[in-house]
């Protein structure tokens, strides 16, 4: 449904060829995540290499890097960001907290997964994940994008009725009042 | 008719030059700062595939009218700066020389000293529109940076009017060439000051106080992304080696050919670019109260070596 390998123009190939060569990263440093993105952008990881940059705000950014636990008040935000942030964009889930809660995964204001409430395209598992770990998860977004298979943005639209039934089933009162779509 | 043809083709000619060596420039400098930070860096082409992403991206932003036209402020800006900065000595011997005569003997400095200021004021009316502090910050910061710089480096550029009686860039070329002495060392006071002014103009650190990313997310820019970022991107490029090659002219005796030019700009490039990796940055008071010291000291002095 979504295309993949075989139905690529080649405009698509190089822009996507592009896309994977220069991903501009919003790390949005909730939980003790954001530790590990030092490391992984400074000289003994260095991730420019690969074109992965840090981008400021997510007007410029391709991907959206949540390191760490969500709770319910943070949850608010990621979604306004991630809405805001222009097509085509990535989310990329990082830590066991993201998967299913992690150590926090019995707490009453913590989501347990986040592919309930935005679309990820790559997790990377562990608490904490090595920079190691982090740039190979982004080696394997670049796989993604390269074969046109990384189409978060594009679930996100189809499915937005059920992804904002997530969202307004832990903060109804919020996420009622929020527009339908952050622009 | 013909002309028009070749001054339109010209034009075209000129402006990719200036795209590709800025776009270069600039990837090469991100390569040169991680090798300092002792990193692999990106390749030097990078920038060319961020600005292909930056182009493919959809942009579904919508602040009003003015955030629309301020990128496109910049972009005209800087290739009306272009077309009137010689990019090589006019009349030269290499064959693609009248190529880049494209409106040369039309522009003077003063124009100039106008025209580059111009981009820089419709960005800031379009980064206000957007509404975000964060933009209305980095054009304070900008807009001051600006007053600091723009003083040492017209009192440089007056005191060369002043010493040769003309305001013609191609004059100026002329004179190098018919001396043999290049204005840097004709009046070094000028020189200098003009080059913490070239310092300020790139900002890079200790200057680099309007995009800080870390205080300001990136300043003025801070709500443009897509094909916005990607005409700012660009309009820089070509911005930066306007400025560079207008330096060159004016203090290193122009480029008599695209190698010699390259040297020319490139080498001039590494001062703020090499000063820049090593500094911290600096506050935009400190900023202001630096140029308003020996910039300002050297400027004056350039004027009165003239004058005397």
């Amino acid at each position: 449904m979504y295309n993949d390998k075989n139905s690529q123009k080649i405009v698509d190939i190089i822009q996507n060829y592009a896309r994977k060569h220069s991903l501009w990263v919003l790390a949005y440093g909730t939980g003790c995540g954001a530790i590990e993105i030092a490391p992984t952008m400074t000289s003994r990881y260095d991730a420019e290499r690969l074109g992965i940059r840090g981008a400021a705000t997510p007007r410029q950014a391709d991907v959206l890097l949540i390191t760490g636990y969500l709770t319910v008040k943070t949850v608010k935000r990621v979604v306004r960001v991630y809405e805001q942030m222009q097509d085509p964009k990535y989310v990329i889930g990082f830590g066991s907290c993201t998967i299913n809660g992690g150590m926090y995964y019995d707490s009453y204001n913590t989501i347990n997964l986040l592919d309930r409430y935005l679309p990820v395209d790559v997790y990377i598992n562990g608490c904490m994940p090595r920079p190691e770990a982090v740039i190979q998860g982004f080696v394997k977004l670049q796989e993604l994008i390269s074969q046109g298979k990384a189409n978060g943005a594009a679930k996100y639209k189809e499915n937005l009725e059920w992804y904002k039934a997530n969202q307004k089933k832990i903060a109804p009162k919020w996420f009622e009042r929020a527009p339908e779509y952050n622009w | 008719m013909e002309h028009i043809l070749i001054k339109i083709l010209g034009a075209i000619a000129t402006f990719i030059l200036a795209f590709i060596v800025g776009m270069t420039y600039g990837g090469v400098v991100r390569k040169i700062t991680a090798r300092v930070h002792n990193r692999l860096g990106p390749p030097f082409y990078q920038n060319f595939i961020d600005a292909l992403k930056l182009f493919s991206k959809k942009t579904a932003i919508h602040h009003g009218v003015m955030h629309f036209l301020g990128p496109a402020f910049l972009m005209v800006s800087s290739v009306v700066s272009l077309m009137f900065v010689p990019v090589l000595i006019p009349g030269g011997d290499s064959w693609y020389n009248s190529w880049f005569s494209n409106m040369i003997y039309d522009g003077d400095l003063i124009f100039l000293i106008y025209i580059m200021v111009f981009g820089s004021l419709g960005m800031a009316l379009g980064a206000g529109q957007t509404g975000n502090p964060n933009s209305s910050i980095g054009i304070t910061r900008g807009l001051s940076q600006m007053v600091g710089y723009e003083i040492p480096w017209v009192l440089a550029l007056v005191s060369l009017m002043l010493m040769y009686k003309t305001t013609s860039i191609v004059d100026f070329i002329n004179v190098q060439q018919e001396t043999g002495t290049w204005l840097m060392f004709a009046n070094p006071f000028a020189f200098i000051a003009g080059l913490f002014a070239l310092m300020g103009m790139f900002h890079y650190s200790p200057f680099d106080i309007i995009g800080a990313p870390a205080e300001l997310a990136s300043g003025p820019v801070s709500e443009n992304g897509g094909k916005f970022l990607f005409t700012m991107m660009s309009s820089g490029s070509v911005f930066s080696f306007v400025k560079l090659t207008l330096f060159v002219d004016i203090f290193m005796g122009g480029a008599s050919n695209l190698v010699v030019l390259v040297i020319k700009t490139f080498t001039l490039y590494m001062i703020p670019v090499l000063y820049g990796i090593v500094s911290h940055r600096y506050r935009t008071e400190q900023a202001v109260t630096f140029f308003w010291k020996w910039p300002l000291f050297f400027g004056l002095l350039a004027v009165l070596y003239a004058v005397l």
